[in-house]
């Protein structure tokens, strides 16, 4: 199982990368949320994949017997998937902005902040 | 992970049932007061103008607070403090040694000459869109992140402050802004990303978060754990952080955009805690890593510093200009990083603590040099010796200290790290650093010369008052002092800098105070 998870975190890597290579403000954005996504399933996979119970201990033991679930990988991804999901709502409200302001999606137009036809430094007094 | 054998009752083995001693709290303090202040001035929000007094006298506490854990962990070594009395690998720790409270307190006191200037910076409006909870917020993250003891808090840590720092930079909403915060919002975003990615592989190897617990088991598992890929993700995240090459071009794409504080804490600040964690990181957690990859991060860092000063020579814009020797500046405690040794190490974060003031205290200086002379461009400032010579002593003290001119705080560093790179043999790199230094040094004469030696030509600047708030004045003052007395005293700070290098590289005081009695 581990094996094809790992298979697939790849896959999601691989577009996520492609994408974010991408001129399009758009398209990086779907990156982003994909990397996010692929990162989770990273992490929720090297927690060890398992259809094991949940882990907690009956009342009449005093330690876990037989395999459990990991709980701790799934906490994780919990903090991750709610920050990567408020980073992924403030870019996608910037890039809008952005689009309107500067009238483009394209990173290769964006050059207000550093103007291709800036004047030179002054040479002498 | 497994659980207790012992009977249910006995819970020693995963709680702290002792109380907390009251000085252990410190550890915890300078987080939570931020967070308290920041959600009072977030409560606050129709009453703007008690905003900046409140949030001036917050950050002095936070000064306060971060001495006094100094002083504590000076006096009894690295402090522990663990959330919900869980115990280390299971509940999550802030652990703070010498290396953690020094940039601590540094950040503190960058943070409050930020905020004493936002008084001549910040305006009504600036004030009603968050300006001062988000800075709150800022040091809550930045506080956080130098004080945990657990790499997935660090990774919180880091986009609590990343948060923040979004709200700060499109704050005035220009068009040049927007243009900078998507380029600073994404990369950053992917650097946290990558950050997020090796931890995943991180827990997956070692099966713990904890940095001190990672640090004992990273012996062990070198023949089975993937660790030379953790330390190569470790070193482009943190060091996509911290804006080295070949991953530096957001910084001058976006620092020179927002108002000029919030320029001057992000390049006091941001970059520092990357180069921070990247400190952590390699020398203590992965040491034997960092030794092999040590010739990479030599070289990223000579091109780092390189990149950074002939970018810096080519501007005519102040703030831009600034924005690219921040990027030299990390070069060189890349260098540092690289060389390690004791001279390396301390010669890295003595670096890094000096550049936390210099730089912010340059951008300050930029923000004056607009006011007085009503442009941040090379072509239109002049004269500003003639209307204030005063503040022209004190930009020419800031530039000799950040091109690392004695008697001012750049020396001392530069000195350590040269040294420390000619000792290993690493002449190249000693040649770097000295290069640096020299085009660095001809950067600032250059744009002195022109902007505050020149004559201004008739009517150039006329409507520009000729007359400096104090609130901007103060800071700048203040920091320029600092690095001064640094410079012209630094034993004290040197010997605390090297126990800290120390304790990083020998790390078993940090070990000692999470699992006290060798730990499970």
């Amino acid at each position: 199982m581990e094996a094809w998870f790992a298979l697939l975190v790849g896959i999601f890597f691989t577009v996520a990368v492609y994408l974010l290579l991408s001129k399009s403000i758009i398209r990086v954005l779907l990156g982003v949320a994909i990397l996010g996504n692929a990162v989770n399933l990273l992490i929720f996979t090297g927690g060890r994949l398992t259809r094991g119970v949940p882990p907690v201990i009956p009342g009449h033991q005093d330690a876990l017997t037989g395999p459990a679930a990991n709980a701790l990988p799934q906490a994780l991804i919990l903090t991750a998937i709610v920050i990567s999901f408020s980073f992924f709502a403030f870019l996608l409200v910037l890039a809008w902005r952005a689009y309107e302001e500067l009238q483009t999606d394209n990173t290769d137009e964006m050059r207000v902040a550093e103007p291709k036809d800036e004047p030179a430094p002054p040479l002498g007094y | 992970m497994a659980a207790s054998t012992a009977s249910p009752a006995d819970l020693s083995a995963a709680l702290v049932l002792e109380p907390v001693a009251s000085a252990d709290w410190l550890a915890i303090l300078p987080v939570a007061w931020c967070l308290a202040i920041g959600a009072l001035l977030v409560m606050l929000r129709r009453k703007i103008d008690w905003h900046p007094y409140i949030a001036v006298l917050g950050l002095a506490g936070l000064v306060v607070v971060d001495v006094l854990l100094l002083r504590h962990v000076i006096a009894s070594g690295p402090v522990t403090m663990v959330m919900g009395r869980w115990l280390p690998p299971f509940g999550i720790a802030f652990t703070v040694d010498l290396t953690g409270a020094l940039f601590a307190l540094t950040a503190s006191v960058v943070a409050l000459a930020g905020g004493v200037y936002s008084l001549a910076d910040i305006n009504d409006s600036g004030r009603r869109y968050g300006f001062y909870p988000f800075l709150m917020l800022l040091m809550a993250g930045v506080s956080g992140a130098f004080l945990t003891g657990d790499i997935f808090n660090l990774y919180v840590w880091f986009e609590v402050l990343l948060i923040s720092s979004f709200g700060l930079i499109v704050l005035g909403s220009e068009r040049e802004q927007i243009d900078g915060a998507v380029k600073y919002g994404f990369l950053n975003l992917v650097a946290t990303t990558l950050f997020l990615i090796t931890t995943g592989y991180l827990y997956a190897s070692f099966g713990t978060l904890n940095m001190a617990d990672i640090a004992r088991k990273a012996e062990g598992l070198r023949g089975t754990a993937p660790l030379m890929t953790l330390t190569a993700l470790f070193v482009l995240a943190f060091g996509m952080k911290a804006a080295a090459f070949p991953v530096n071009f957001w910084l001058p794409a976006s620092y020179h955009t927002p108002r000029v504080v919030v320029s001057a804490l992000f390049a006091g600040l941001l970059t520092k805690v990357g180069i921070y964690a990247l400190i952590r990181v390699t020398v203590m957690l992965l040491p034997l890593q960092r030794e092999e990859l040590s010739f990479v991060i030599a070289l990223a860092g000579a091109l780092t510093m390189l990149v950074g000063v002939f970018g810096a020579l080519a501007q005519s814009d102040f703030r831009r200009m600034l924005g690219y020797l921040v990027i030299s500046g990390i070069g060189s405690i890349l260098a540092g990083i690289a060389v390690g040794g004791p001279g390396g190490i301390g010669g890295a974060i003595f670096y890094a603590l000096h550049s936390m003031l210099v730089m912010t205290a340059l951008y300050f200086a930029s923000g004056v040099a607009a006011r007085l002379g009503g442009s941040f461009s090379l072509s239109s400032l002049a004269g500003l010796y003639r209307r204030h010579a005063g503040f022209a002593a004190l930009t020419l003290m800031l530039a000799f200290a950040v091109s690392g001119l004695p008697p001012f705080s750049g020396f001392w560093p530069k000195v350590m790290l040269v040294k420390a790179a000619l000792d290993i043999g690493a002449w190249w790199l000693a040649a770097a650093l000295l290069l640096t230094g020299f085009l660095t040094t001809v950067v600032t004469g250059r744009f002195f010369l022109l902007a505050y030696g020149r004559n201004a030509a008739a009517g150039d600047g006329a409507t520009a008052s000729g007359r400096i708030s104090p609130a901007a004045l103060l800071p700048l003052a203040a920091l320029t002092v600092l690095a001064l007395a640094i410079g012209l005293y630094p034993e004290p700070l040197l010997a605390t800098i090297q126990s800290a290098a120390s304790g990083l590289a020998e790390p078993s005081a940090y070990l000692n105070s999470v699992f006290p009695g060798g730990g499970p």
